[in-house]
């Protein structure tokens, strides 16, 4: 009986070793394990707001508190800006930043009374390139399931997920395309999209 | 038709762009007319006529309209689905249809996905073009149907033909799918009235919204490769220096 847990650490370890093998290295340190560890987090939280039936307020404020806990938004907001991100200053990308931040949290933060009586499920996990999808299914009432995705990556330090995507569409790639328009339309004026992204979404 | 397909699967092959992966939008200028026009279509007809529509007729009518729609279309993917040697696909969407029209009286009830049947394949010729091989060609966006590609518009025109309910229905019978088709994309424009108002009228280019979304997701329900054009963010400083496309940066990378 005394010997039962050492046998099973042992084998664990073994285990372990082997997956490590496989997984070619160091440099994937991020497991399936763990990122689905991060969307089970980010799924129970959302679930939890979908059923608190708070007002729409509330829910914006709890989509940033989750968007920034779990999201890697530094990388989501820069890479929005693409090559732009390189000629503005550190001061000015902090403050876009932020008011991408705030942004994405009003527009999609708002759409969260779409979800009520819904409820989401993680599915399954799979590595991708560098980085690893976490496949998820939202179920609405009256309405069929859709699919949701969240990609998941340690490349900043930490395991935050840098893209949510809805049905094959990237949340990142999407407000890339806004982001660039706006910019373009401000003749690439980093401070007045900044302004106009305060009071956008 | 064979015919007609197999030059349509040469001639587009041909004419495609190496970049498939990217926005391949050669006829802009009239796809931003066509939008623009699409988008006063959509404001002063479609918009108010889905929101009273909605209002004044019952959800359990609605629903059943839109589920006499969806039944109707079966037929076509069925034939759509063996032409992509999609055999199971073909095999569930005719069980489906069989239930349905019978024990569902029509269509007007869904019992096979009460009994817990796989969902419909939902396919059409643009994706038996796209099993074939033929490429994506460019962006179109069409009147009233909205964003669109080359492949996808011909595949509209084909789809006229494989519908087998066409050569079995008579005159005023056949209008029954076209009315309820037509009623229930009222129903969907209200049920996701909140995600194409934003799309349409909140954004800052409303053209360039639909059109990437357009294109990511309908890459994704063809075949669910979306990760082949879609890099690591973190590696994306490193791309735009070195001057690659817009699109496939890696933000992560630096």
């Amino acid at each position: 009986m005394k010997s039962e847990p050492t046998r099973r650490f042992v084998t664990g370890g073994a285990l372990a070793l082997l997956g490590m093998a496989a997984l070619g290295g160091p440099a994937h340190a991020l497991t399936e394990a763990r990122a689905r560890a991060l969307v089970d987090q980010v799924v129970s939280d959302i679930n939890r707001v979908i059923a608190s039936g708070q007002s729409l307020s509330r829910m914006i404020a709890d989509f940033e508190r989750i968007f920034t806990r779990y999201g890697d938004v530094p990388i989501i907001a820069r890479s929005t800006l693409g090559a732009d991100a390189n000629r503005i200053s550190a001061a000015q990308l902090r403050a876009y930043t932020d008011a991408f931040q705030g942004y994405v949290a009003r527009k999609y933060g708002k759409r969260f009374n779409e979800f009520a009586g819904g409820r989401i499920e993680v599915k399954g996990v799979r590595e991708v390139k560098s980085w690893h999808e976490v496949r998820s299914v939202v179920y609405l009432r009256g309405q069929s399931p859709f699919e949701v995705s969240f990609l998941v990556s340690d490349r900043s330090g930490q395991d935050r997920f840098f893209d949510m995507v809805i049905e094959g569409i990237s949340l990142r790639l999407t407000e890339r395309t806004e982001i660039g328009v706006m910019l373009d339309r401000r003749n690439g004026d980093i401070g007045a999209l900044i302004a106009d992204l305060r009071n956008a979404g | 038709m064979a015919v007609a397909a197999a030059l349509l699967v040469a001639g587009c092959a041909a004419q495609d762009p190496a970049a498939t992966r990217d926005v391949f939008d050669p006829y802009e200028a009239e796809n931003r007319r066509m939008h623009e026009f699409n988008r006063g279509f959509d404001r002063v007809l479609v918009r108010p006529v889905s929101k009273g529509y909605t209002s004044v007729v019952p959800d359990d009518i609605e629903t059943g309209v839109v589920r006499i729609a969806e039944n109707l279309s079966l037929p076509a993917d069925i034939v759509n689905n063996i032409l992509q040697l999609n055999m199971r696909g073909a095999f569930q969407d005719t069980t489906r249809f069989l239930v349905n029209s019978t024990v569902g009286l029509g269509g007007v009830f869904d019992p096979a996905s009460e009994m817990g049947m796989a969902a419909p394949t939902n396919t059409d010729f643009g994706e038996t073009l796209h099993v074939w091989g033929v490429r994506e060609g460019a962006y179109i966006e069409l009147p009233l149907l909205g964003p669109s590609t080359t492949r996808r518009t011909f595949g509209h025109f084909f789809d006229l033909f494989t519908n087998p309910l066409t050569y079995v229905l008579d005159s005023p019978e056949n209008l029954v799918g076209t009315a309820a088709g037509v009623a229930s994309g009222l129903s969907r424009r209200e049920r996701f009235s909140e995600t194409i108002d934003q799309i349409l009228y909140e954004s800052e280019d409303s053209y360039a919204q639909s059109r990437t979304i357009y294109l990511q997701n309908r890459r994704f329900k063809l075949g669910g490769t979306a990760s082949a054009g879609y890099t690591d963010p973190y590696d994306s400083t490193a791309a735009a220096a070195a001057g690659a496309s817009a699109v496939l940066e890696d933000p992560y990378e630096e």
